[in-house]
This record gives structure tokens, sequence and C-alpha cells, in this order.
């Protein structure tokens, strides 16, 4: 439909802009008194904010941001959701009852919600988005590779390793987990552009960097007031958001169909961040044909 | 059945329960003393004293806990630390405007997304199903603190159509609402496109076309009842997230509903207020979506049959 490499193309250049913010000697905080509000045509660059700071090494900096939290928030939530999850539906019991309990009670929030109140108990700075934006996004994770396991661990090869007398620990490690990858690889890049809008939305609200720092949702927020004078200052960064996240959508759509996740359920399982398309059920609740959605998908 | 609806009663008041316990203890995790929080550094210690035995914070945590619980049960949900007024009548006067938002908000949703979908299905492959597969793609990407201002840049300012903020003037209800569903249009488009693509090659859509029904028959008749049903589902599973976007696009458009008060409350650092906005948007998403399974047993006899 759009070109295949493109996705790909705009995800490089968003961890390139990144990285140019880190290296590059840039002055993201300079104020230029009479750049004030000066559109790209008329201060050159991309124009200025309404303090009169250069919106491209503005952006540079909201890059970076960006990159950050959605490098750190992935990381820190596919382990402990993977983990968390795996080892529940290996282990079973008890510990999986908790866990089957506590995944309920977390999947009854909308994700957003639950973020934007983490976020404003926590206070702003870009470690406490991280933080809020993971104890949201692992539970995900957890259900996807509960399920995964559940259905993997009854496969003749677990049993072969079990009546080995291979640790469980390994059993889990290097034949459970490897086998769960595919549709957790899927539901991360889905992730990834729920993280960024997410960020963005904190940052806007005034809950997720704090000023001078730039980020690319407080850029549009701080473009709302200008809207009339200096659409630009809320175009760049907006444009900047829709581009990543569309290319992170359209590389998952890529990434499903190769690894053909959508074969091991009806509806590949999301994240319970912010509308995305992959839908996420909540708990108890029952798929089109009636089967309850905490069950793992049968036969996978 | 009855035993179905009940256990769907229980569970989902079992879930209600527990994100009242999750909140209360977010709200009791906040680093540091919430006296302080709320009061300032620099108020003095009778001041704290007093505050402190008004929340009850002086008790064992368990007995704060039951406390609010009990208080949650009777409707009680504390006061206002800003207003001293209940927090339920805030809630109270705010959630009509939200419930306007999120009910208009649906309506465009269905009344873009449907169509929509039929159109991609019935011409598969075509330029309308590209399109339509576009028109999904950009809905989902698009944050709605962007398009927001983006609709109030062209409406609004450019044309001059609708008030930029606020929810005076008889249309102003348009532009929060558009952007609060285009979303949730985006993702119903796309899952009503493959639910009627996988009911159109279904046994009894051959015997419907076999007969000599006209394609549009066919289509409108026969296929699209039976695709919808799974859409209901989604749209009880994103009515929630619509409004949990209510926070954001509230915001946006100045709309005096629960979204705004939430982040008013967050930024005066009102936490009984925080606690029953979030409580109350989280209750409510658990409700819809306990109604929508409660609806889909109604509606598809098929799982009346399984359960008894």
């Amino acid at each position: 439909m759009i070109g295949r490499g493109l996705p790909l193309l705009l995800m490089a250049l968003w961890a390139l802009m990144a990285l140019a913010a880190q290296l590059l000697p840039l002055d993201p905080n300079h104020i230029h008194l009479d750049a004030i509000l000066a559109s790209p045509a008329q201060g050159g660059g991309l124009g200025f904010d309404d303090l009169g700071r250069p919106l491209l090494d503005r952006l540079l900096m909201g890059a970076r941001t960006s990159f950050l939290v959605a490098l750190g928030v992935i990381l820190l939530s596919t382990l402990t959701g993977t983990w968390l999850g795996a080892l529940s539906g290996y282990l079973g019991g008890r510990f999986d009852a908790l866990m089957v309990r506590i995944i309920d009670v977390f999947l009854a929030f909308p994700g957003i919600l639950l973020a934007i109140a983490l976020a404003g108990i926590l206070g702003p700075g870009i470690e406490n988005v991280v933080i809020a934006l993971s104890l949201v996004g692992w539970v995900g994770f957890a259900r996807l590779a509960r399920a995964q396991v559940l259905s993997l661990k009854q496969r003749d090869h677990v049993l072969a390793a079990e009546s080995l007398g291979i640790r469980r620990s390994r059993i889990l490690l290097r034949h459970l987990i490897p086998l769960t990858l595919a549709p957790l690889i899927v539901e991360a890049t889905f992730g990834v552009a729920s993280i960024v809008i997410a960020e963005a939305g904190l940052s806007f609200l005034g809950l997720g960097v704090q000023p001078p720092d730039a980020s690319w949702g407080a850029m549009i927020r701080d473009g709302t007031r200008y809207l009339l004078v200096a659409p630009h200052m809320v175009l760049v960064p907006g444009v900047a958001i829709f581009l990543v996240v569309l290319a992170v959508n359209l590389l998952g759509d890529q990434l499903r169909d190769r690894l053909d996740v959508r074969s091991l359920g009806r509806e590949v399982l999301a994240c319970p961040w912010v509308p995305s398309w992959p839908i996420s059920p909540p708990p108890g609740s029952r798929m089109p044909n009636g089967a309850a959605c905490s069950n793992p998908p049968s036969g996978g | 059945m009855v035993s179905a609806l009940w256990q769907r009663f229980w569970s989902a008041t079992l879930s209600i329960g527990g994100v009242a316990v999750l909140v209360f203890f977010l709200i009791h995790l906040i680093p540091g003393d919430p006296v302080d929080v709320m009061l300032g550094e620099s108020a003095s210690q009778a001041d704290r004293e007093a505050l402190r035995d008004s929340l009850g914070l002086n008790q064992p945590v368990m007995v704060q806990l039951g406390d609010y619980l009990a208080g949650l049960a009777q409707g009680d949900l504390g006061r206002s630390l800003h207003s001293q007024r209940p927090v339920t009548d805030l809630l109270a006067e705010r959630l009509p405007a939200t419930a306007e938002l999120a009910g208009v908000a649906l309506v465009f949703t269905l009344v873009l997304a449907v169509p929509l979908g039929v159109m991609a299905a019935a011409r598969h492959r075509s330029a309308w199903d590209r399109g339509a597969m576009i028109f999904s793609l950009f809905g989902v990407s698009i944050p709605n603190f962007w398009l927001g201002p983006l609709l109030i840049l062209l409406f609004s300012v450019y044309l001059g159509w609708f008030l930029v903020s606020g929810r005076e003037a008889p249309g102003s209800v348009v532009l929060p609402a558009l952007t609060l569903g285009m979303s949730l249009a985006a993702i119903l488009s796309r899952m009503v496109r493959s639910s009627l693509l996988e009911v159109l090659h279904e046994d009894f859509i051959r015997t419907a076309r076999a007969k000599g029904l006209n394609e549009r028959g066919v289509l409108w008749r026969h296929a699209l009842p039976n695709a919808l049903l799974p859409v209901i589902t989604v749209i009880g599973l994103q009515l929630g997230t619509l409004l949990a976007g209510a926070v954001i696009t509230e915001t946006v458009f100045s709309w005096p509903g629960v979204g705004l008060l939430t982040i008013e409350a967050i930024q005066s650092r009102d936490y009984p207020l925080v606690q029953a906005c979030v409580l109350l948007i989280a209750g409510s998403y658990v409700l819809v979506n306990m109604l929508t399974d409660v609806l889909y047993t109604v509606i598809d006899p098929r799982i009346r049959v399984e359960q008894s």
C-alpha cells in the first residue's frame, strides 16, 4: 500500500534526530528576542516560538525525549511483563491466580487514565513518565506471554526437557520464552506508537517533561495559545509525532503480516496505553465467538 | 441466563472494588507526606495536625482503606480540598458535559465508520478500500491533542464556523466530538471491514446470492447485521477509552467535563477529587464493558445457547 521501506526510513530518521540532539551543539533554550513567533519564512529554519527559541533545535531535543522514553518504557515493560506473565503461566497455582487478579485490575483501567493519574501523583519529569508508562504497559505483555506459555507448556519438547531434569528456569528461558517472541515483537512495535503518543500527551497536559526541556507534546501545548499568529508552533511538532506514529503503525502491520501473528488468535492483543488498532479486550469479556478472552489461544 | 448475568455483575463489582483499592494505594504511595504536598512545607504544625485529623491520616492504612471503601459503598467520596464541597456534587456538575461529548463522539464515529467499512469491504481491493484503509491508518496515528488544534485552526480561525473553546454556543460540541471520535472511527471502520469480509465468505451469503437476491440486499440485510456483532464488542471496549481520551480532548477545548476536572484536580493537588475522578472514569469503563457483554448475550442467540 505505502512503500515497504518508508516506515523503517522514518524510524531511522527519528533515531538520527535523537542522536543529533545528543551530539550536535544545539541551543534549544537560547532566546532570540528579535525572532519571537517568527514563522519559518521570516526567521529561517523551522521558525521560532513565543519566547524566540528556535523550533528546529527544540524539535530535535523533543525527538530525543520521545525516543528515550519509548526505549526506556518498551525495555522495562517488555522485560517485566514477559517474565512475569511467562512465569505465571508456567508455574500456575496460587502465583498464577494472584497474577491474573492483578492483571485484571490493571486492565480495568483505561491505560492513558492510569498513566495520567500516576504521572500526576509521581510529579513531572522524564523518569516519572517512564515509570508511569511502564507501570501501565507491562500488563499487556504479561497477559500475552502468559497466554502463550499456557498453550506451549504442554508441547512435547517441554515435556522432554522436564523429563530430562532440566531446571525450570532454564526451560522457561530457553524452551518457552523464545517461542512466544513473535506476537510479543508485534505487540511491542504497536506499543512504541502508543508510548510516543502517551509521552507527548502527558507533556501536553503539563505532566511530562518540564520546561525548559523540550517535548513534542509540550511544544504543541505552547503553540495552541498562538494558533492565530504562529500556527507553525503547532504544525511542526505535530507533523513529527504524526509521522513517527504512522511509521511505527505501518511497521507493526508489516511485522504482523510477516510473522503471521493473526493466526494465533482472532485479534492481536494490544498494549493498554492508548487506543491503537489491535484491540485489547478487558478482563473477563468475551470474544465474538463466545470464548472468554483470558483463555489462551487454543491450539496455538 | 440469569446466573450468567449474575456472574458478570459480580465480576464487574469485583473489578470496581479492585480499581478502588488500587486508586487508594496510588494516593497513599505519593513520595513524602501528603500533608506536606497539600499544604506546602511552610504550613504550621497545628494546620498540619488539623488536616491530618480531618483526612484520617493518623489511622493505620488498613483502617483508612476500610473507611474509604465504606464511604464509597454509601456514595460518599469525601470533600474537595479546595472548594470544600462534596466531591460527588462536583462530579455531578461536570458529568452531563462529558456525557454529551462522549455521546456525540460516538454518533459521529458510527456515522463515519460503518459506511466507510461497508464500502471498503463491498469493493474489496478497490481504490475505495485503499482510501478507507489510509483514513484508518491516519486516524489512529493522529493524536487528539494535535487533531484538536488543527480543527480549531481550520474551522474556528480560518473559516470562523465554531467557537474556539468552551460549551456556550450550540454547535460547540462538534469539534471536540470530532477530535474525540476520530481514533475510534478509524479503529471501527477497519473492524467493520474485516468483519464484513469474513461474513461475506459464509455459506448463507452464497445461499442468499443463489436465490437471486441483489448484492445490496445481500450486503445490508444478510451480511451487515452479522458483521456488526463483533463490532458491538469493540464499541463497548473503546467507549471506556473514549471516556479516558476525554481528559485530553476536554483540556484542548476547555470543555467543562469530568476530564478537565481531573486535570484541574491534579494540578491543584486536590487528592480526594483526583481519586474520585479516576474512580468514576474507570468505573464507567468497567460498567460499559459489563453492559456490552450483557447486550451481546441478548442479541446473539448462539452465546445464550452455549451458556445454558
